[in-house]
């Protein structure tokens, strides 16, 4: 952040200095988030349970106080590395990308804000310093996606996402308010008086709100409005897809893998709040669940289907990977309403490495073909971007959940076997398996758009500098191997979060169940694959031509390609009552207020006309008057001072005279 | 001589009498120098009153009316000496000394 | 009261009256150092030889002097044409004789408490300057300012008028 403050002071052509400050400060915090989560993993290696907290009080008043803290456990932990790490690439990336920008220091100095935000958000043990931070985010990304202001539809973009997550916000705000109501402290952990911790739960559940929720249902669910906002989910999605005017390296940055991460994060850190009253077996797996956890996963399953379904007709190669974002954040949400705080943050983890790698790559195809981003418009590229394709086809394939040797494939794997797992939430199982194969048909079809055919673009297409691909070559590294960590045979991740020790065990492998359930997943991949290799494989359609999948179910392309009207039905619907209501209100600004206004300086001009009356003829008339009369008894008098001596002595003699007799006659005896 | 009841009164009446002439000198005559003169009367009248109560009154070694009335004379002389210096120069303007033509302060 | 008190302060009246009547001017100034004469003496049959002497050091030595310069230097010997007295020279007499008036019945009003004749006073000059120099030396050294100042002041005032006039 203070690098942010400086860099805001720098002018534009200083670029390699805000460059540098940018990198260098969320280089140093790289560091240090490496060292705190080394810390942590020493004390979980050795079997200590971190929650290493510092809180202070910000605010009191009489005998109340509020307080804020930053706290590190393992879930911080992981998440400021992600965070500084993936930041940190994406920030070399953009020295690349916004080299012929010229507003790079203004970007650079966003973007070190944006960071100062979300590791704020990350360690952040109030609930209200984490409002703040989450508020600060919510801006930088406001000033980020319309960054490009003077292009219009950047600059509405920007306005979007501010006000549909703001919507979220509202509700997350009454939530806080509740929550501070109720227990009297909104700080996370503070050794056992803490909002989530046992004493505030229990009393939570004590209390009844309405429609048969207790009120840490309530509040739960309040909290996860605001989180749905961040993160799309689907009434408040309309943003993200938007927010792609901004310039590349935002959308990996922000809408990849951080910001919308936040929400998810935010789920995360509430999660006991969420799961409060769920019967917790003694092996900690979750055994029976809660109102808003049930609500949280249909949100989630509903959100991963919508998205995966639009995302398959769009022709912009950001769009596209803005509506996979939506769906893989609606996976995250399942994942963590039915497996438990584990299973949705590894998903989010290794999303953000290859969601960012996508981003990127996109980027990096883009910057390639001048500024094209119409995929039909692309095509063939395999040869001439060797690296870039490299690197997308990696993360390409982590997406899709490609078996085995893909980070992407263990994570999703783990939402589905949770979700097939569960006892009591059927549906979403069907609903995630059907987006699973969309993610792999609408990948295919976008890579093989891009990638496969003939060139169809303007001029000629080239790899981009090194600057740019070298973040890439790392993040498609860790897109591979961080699925380690989340194999059933060495569950660390999973461990790690909550706090026991992980025991390598490849007989995991081999567990009738979980095969069953490796095959069937691994099978729908394959088939997403291959119809949409099918279908577009090394084909090259002019772009005047209608898409393939359209030429077969033609109305219900449209109706995909046109995003399902979500956004229509906004417009129509709300946007249009607030309209009309503005209408409303400044007729009665203007009309009724106004009116009152007139009549009352009327009224005073009437005043003043009268006071003026009064003034010239009374006031001035009689002072007038009196002037005159005083005129006239000064000349009088001034006939006394004719300049003679001899007669202002007569008279003081005079005076003498008579004040002398006065005092003889008055001392008489 | 005859029905004084003290000489202190014989000196009074005198010194009384100076004053009153030297007062109508000073209210009547148009000459600024003859008004001087009076006012110079009247001043010695005083005097005379000083050195007479001085005489006659009780603790007469305090020298308190000797010395005012020295002082008296010591104040006067100078006094004449302005006074006379500012007639000779109005009389320098005006190029007269007639007081019933000197009105300038007239307002 | 003796005959020569009488006379001296009749003397005294009439070089009084002398002055304000007459109208040729310097033979009023002569009147009136008559009149500081008759002073003098008045002063020293009170025993006040001292002031007596003071008197007519000053009074006839530099102030009538000095009025007949004055009178030389403004012509005042000639007759004006318009009269000696002004217009209104009834009203100055009457304001002059009605202070009398108040004058004379103060003193006879008081007169049976006015003290009596008591012994001549032994006063010397040297107790006079005894005193100027111890209890009166403040007034003392006032009166040499004052008379410092009045010196220049005159000597401003006469010069000033030279240098414009030439």
């Amino acid at each position: 952040m203070v690098a942010a403050g400086i860099v805001a002071l720098l002018k534009q052509p200083q670029r390699k200095a805000s460059a540098a400050l940018a990198i260098g400060s969320l280089g140093i915090s790289l560091l240090l988030s490496l060292a705190a989560f080394a810390h942590v993993v020493s004390d979980w290696a050795n079997g200590i349970a971190t929650r290493e907290t510092v809180n202070f009080t910000w605010i009191q008043t009489g005998s109340s106080t509020v307080d804020l803290g930053w706290v590190l456990d393992p879930l911080s932990a992981i998440m400021l590395v992600m965070v500084c790490f993936v930041g940190l690439l994406i920030f070399i990336y953009s020295t690349g990308y916004m080299e012929h920008d010229e507003n790079f220091t203004r970007f650079f100095c966003f973007l070190a804000l944006f960071a100062g935000a979300m590791l704020g958000v990350v360690i952040a043990n109030s609930l209200l310093l984490l409002f703040m931070c989450w508020e600060l985010v919510g801006l930088t990304s406001y000033l980020l996606i319309g960054f490009w202001y003077h292009k219009p539809s950047a600059a509405a973009a920007a306005k979007k996402a501010f006000l549909t997550t703001r919507v979220g916000d509202i509700f997350f705000f009454l939530g806080i308010v509740w929550l501070f109501n109720a227990t009297g402290t909104l700080l996370f952990y503070n050794h056992g008086s803490g909002s989530m911790e046992g004493l505030a739960l229990a009393n939570l559940l004590t209390q009844h709100a309405a429609l048969g929720l207790t009120a840490a249902g309530a509040i739960a669910l309040l909290i996860f409005a605001g989180a749905a906002g961040k993160s799309g989910q689907l009434p408040l999605h309309v943003w993200l897809p938007d927010a792609m005017e901004g310039p590349t390296p935002v959308s990996a940055l922000i809408h990849a893998a951080t910001m919308v991460a936040a929400g998810v994060y935010l789920i995360a850190r509430v999660y006991p709040l969420m799961s409060a009253g769920a019967l917790v077996t003694s092996s900690g797996e979750i055994a029976g669940t809660t109102t808003p956890l049930i609500v949280v996963t249909w949100i989630g399953a509903a959100t991963a289907v919508f998205a995966a379904l639009i995302a398959v007709a769009q022709d912009d190669i950001k769009r596209i990977l803005a509506y996979s974002t939506v769906s893989q954040l609606g996976y995250m949400m399942a994942g963590l309403g039915l497996g438990g705080v584990a299973v949705g943050m590894f998903h989010l983890i290794t999303h953000a490495f290859f969601k960012a790698l996508l981003f990127m790559g996109a980027g990096s195809v883009i910057h390639g073909c001048h500024e094209e981003q119409d995929i039909r418009k692309m095509g063939g590229l395999r040869p001439q971007m060797r690296i870039t394709f490299y690197t997308y086809a990696a993360g390409m394939l982590a997406l899709c959940g490609f078996p085995l040797f893909f980070s992407g494939f263990w994570s999703k794997d783990a939402i589905l076997e949770a979700a097939h797992k569960s006892d009591f939430i059927k549906g979403p199982y069907y609903l995630l398996v059907f987006g699973a194969l969309l993610t792999a048909f609408y990948m295919i079809r976008q890579v093989s758009y891009v990638f496969f055919g003939n060139w169809r673009g303007h001029g000629h297409a080239h790899e981009s500098p090194r600057v740019m691909t070298a973040p890439l070559a790392i993040l498609a590294f860790f897109a591979v191997v961080l699925g380690a960590i989340g194999t059933p045979a060495w569950p660390w991740f999973h461990a790690f979060l909550d706090g026991h020790a992980a025991a390598i065990d490849l007989h995991a492998f081999v567990e009738a169940d979980f095969l069953k359930l490796l095959l069937t997943s691994g099978l729908i991949v394959f088939l997403g694959l291959g119809l949409g290799w099918a279908l577009y494989g090394n084909k090259s359609p002019r772009p005047e031509e209608p898409d393939a999948l359209e030429k077969a179910v033609p109305w219900i392309w449209t109706a995909l390609r046109d995003r399902l009207y979500v956004d229509e039905f906004y417009g129509v619907t709300f946007i249009a009552f607030y309209a009309w209501w503005a209408r409303v209100a400044d007729w009665f600004d203007r009309r009724v207020w106004g009116g009152v206004v007139a009549w009352i300086a009327w009224i005073f001009g009437l005043w003043a006309h009268l006071n003026r009356r009064i003034d010239t003829h009374w006031v001035d008339g009689s002072f007038d008057k009196a002037c005159e009369e005083l005129s006239t008894g000064g000349g009088l008098l001034a006939r006394a001072q004719n300049g003679r001596v001899q007669i202002y002595l007569r008279v003081l003699a005079v005076a003498v005279v008579a004040f002398a007799a006065i005092l003889i006659w008055s001392s008489r005896p | 001589m005859t029905g004084f009841a003290s000489p202190l009164e014989a000196y009074l009446l005198v010194a009384a009498l100076l004053f009153a002439i030297g007062l109508a000198g000073a209210l009547t005559r148009r000459n600024a120098i003859l008004v001087l003169i009076g006012i110079e009367l009247m001043l010695n009248a005083a005097n005379l009153n000083f050195i007479a109560f001085w005489r006659y009154g009780p603790h007469p070694e305090a020298l308190t009316g000797m010395m005012f009335a020295i002082f008296s004379i010591a104040v006067a002389a100078a006094e004449a000496a302005v006074g006379l210096g500012l007639v000779i120069s109005i009389y320098r303007h005006a190029k007269t000394t007639d007081l019933d033509q000197m009105n300038r302060m007239k307002g | 009261m003796s005959v020569i008190f009488f006379l001296v302060a009749a003397l005294t009246v009439a070089g009084g009256l002398a002055a304000v009547l007459f109208k040729n001017t310097v033979h009023c100034a002569l009147a009136v150092t008559v009149a500081f004469a008759g002073l003098a003496l008045l002063f020293l049959s009170l025993d006040a030889q001292f002031a007596g002497f003071a008197q007519v050091l000053v009074y006839i030595g530099a102030v009538a002097i000095l009025v007949v310069f004055a009178i030389l230097l403004t012509r005042g010997s000639e007759t004006p044409q318009s009269g000696v007295f002004s217009k209104s020279w009834f009203t100055g007499l009457v304001i002059a004789a009605g202070i009398f008036a108040v004058l004379g019945w103060a003193v006879m009003q008081s007169a049976h408490a006015l003290p009596q004749q008591a012994a001549a006073p032994a006063v010397t000059v040297h107790d006079i300057g005894v005193a100027l120099v111890g209890r009166y030396v403040l007034p003392l050294e006032i009166v040499a300012l004052l008379l410092t100042a009045a010196t220049i002041g005159a000597v401003i005032v006469a010069l000033h008028e030279k240098e414009r006039t030439q």
